[in-house]
């Protein structure tokens, strides 16, 4: 077998504690504990290390990663190992001052996330008061300090309909990029999918928008909503060959989902070099390169393209990790996607479902 | 004269860095959620866009550096730093 090429880039999940309670959360349903946090030194650890196996960007990520009282310092680890540093913060927790500092530790990039530009609105998808309004001061702080901006925005039923606005307020922040995301479901979004799922129309009229937004005077990166789709997507870039993730505790995930997939065993840098765990663990073997795949998928043109789309929507929809991703329109399992997408769009006026909120479920009485 | 969309004396944006990748052996540009390989030549010309050098400079060096035709070199940087502004990697 000929060597595994090195990763990119690295998704530091430091922490899954957030002020926020986004219904579209891509942290695990069960949530890991402070206690189990890794340290600032081993944080460091992983980052030498993925330096050293040639991950070029960093993306510290969370939960909220600004919860972390070091986060100056393992910003300045990440910088100092040579990586290229990007924080993706909903910009709670994080005044000017810390900021700073974070900049002066090395940080290349601030990714903040924007829930709509209605704020009551977007207070409510957050499931915090206030937190638009504070989203929108920390902008300034960023692009006060020179920092460069991405403005990230997951698209659903509620917000898909105020794209150009959202664009617009993208651009009024001083962001240079603005990353458009419909909402991924697993974990979270698939407990919230009757509430958050678009319709059809809807999906088409956005399709339209985003063509006339792009007028060049900010890039938009656009990901497609995938129960509409008809071509899979390559989920990150291929299973193990672009990218990885380190969760708080140190586990590597070929993707933020790969948990939801039952019987991968996966390694942590608690007890494995970063590079043996990228070349060696079982989790990444599973699903990498085209081996594993099955009809219609290994005798496809586009296997090397596509790699068959994502395997956790696989197992959700197909029940079967190996299967060909639903969105792809060669899937047996295609006409189920759009059906599933079509009735959750039709539940309207569905309750949002809060990470660590305590939830009321009607029971059916007939 | 300097083509509009190239800055005075260009820079690379802010969350735009230039740096030799070593376990691929090649200069790479990392911005934001994306890695653009430096090929050849480009490399060369990405260093000098330091916020100190004019575009004229810049090709004046690098017709030095490649002992080239300086109009070639003219049209090839000119090119290429049309096509980075325009993506907003180069500001002035």
């Amino acid at each position: 077998m000929s060597p595994v090429p090195a990763p990119l880039g690295l998704l530091a999940e430091l922490t899954h504690r957030c002020p926020l309670a986004c219904p579209y959360c891509s942290n695990p349903l069960e949530l890991e504990d402070r206690a189990a946090e890794l340290d600032t030194g081993a944080w460091a650890r992983v980052f030498q290390e993925a330096a050293a196996m040639g991950v070029l960007q960093v993306h510290l990520s969370g939960g909220e990663p600004a919860s972390r009282r070091d986060l100056v310092e393992i910003t300045a680890a990440a910088s100092h190992a040579g990586l290229y540093t990007n924080l993706i913060t909903s910009g709670i927790g994080l005044d000017a001052g810390r900021l700073e500092r974070l900049q002066d530790a090395g940080l290349d990039h601030v990714q903040l996330s924007i829930q709509d530009t209605d704020p009551a609105l977007a207070d409510r998808i957050a499931g915090y008061d206030g937190a638009h309004a504070r989203k929108q001061a920390f902008a300034g702080a960023v692009t006060r300090l020179g920092l460069a901006l991405t403005i990230n925005v997951v698209i659903h039923r509620a917000n898909i309909g105020h794209l150009p606005a959202l664009v617009a307020l993208a651009a009024s922040l001083g962001a240079g990029r603005v990353e458009i995301a419909h909402a991924q479901y697993y974990g979270w979004a698939l407990r919230n999918r009757d509430a958050l799922m678009p319709t059809r129309e809807q999906v088409d009229r956005a399709m339209e928008e985003l063509d006339r937004l792009r007028d060049g005077r900010l890039t938009i990166d656009f990901v497609v909503p995938d129960y509409y789709a008809s071509r899979p997507k390559p989920c990150m870039g291929g299973w193990g060959r672009r990218s990885l993730n380190v969760t708080p505790s140190g586990i590597v995930l070929p993707c933020h989902a790969a948990q939801t997939i039952p019987g991968l065993e996966f390694w942590s840098v608690r007890d494995h070099a970063l590079l043996d765990i990228w070349a060696r663990s079982p989790a990444f073997g599973a699903f990498r390169g085209t081996a594993w795949m099955k009809e219609p998928c290994q005798s496809c043109a586009f296997r090397e393209l596509d790699f068959g789309g994502c395997r956790c929507q696989a197992l959700a929809i197909a029940g079967d990790a190996a299967a060909t991703d639903p969105s792809c329109d060669l899937s047996p399992h295609h006409a189920k996607l759009r059906m599933l997408a079509e009735e959750a769009a039709a539940r309207s006026g569905t309750p949002y479902l809060y990470r660590g909120r305590p939830a009321l479920t009607p029971i059916p009485v007939r | 004269m300097a083509d509009p969309a190239i800055p005075d004396r260009p820079r690379l944006a802010p969350g735009v860095r230039l740096r030799f990748d070593k376990t691929r052996g090649i200069w790479v540009l990392l911005c934001p959620e994306r890695v653009i390989e430096a090929e050849g030549p480009a490399s060369e010309i990405l260093r000098r866009c330091d916020g100190t050098r004019t575009l004229g400079e810049i090709i004046d060096e690098l017709a030095a550096v490649f002992t080239a035709d300086r109009a070639v070199i003219a049209q090839d940087v000119t090119d290429m730093l049309t096509e980075l502004a325009t993506k907003r990697i180069l500001v002035s």
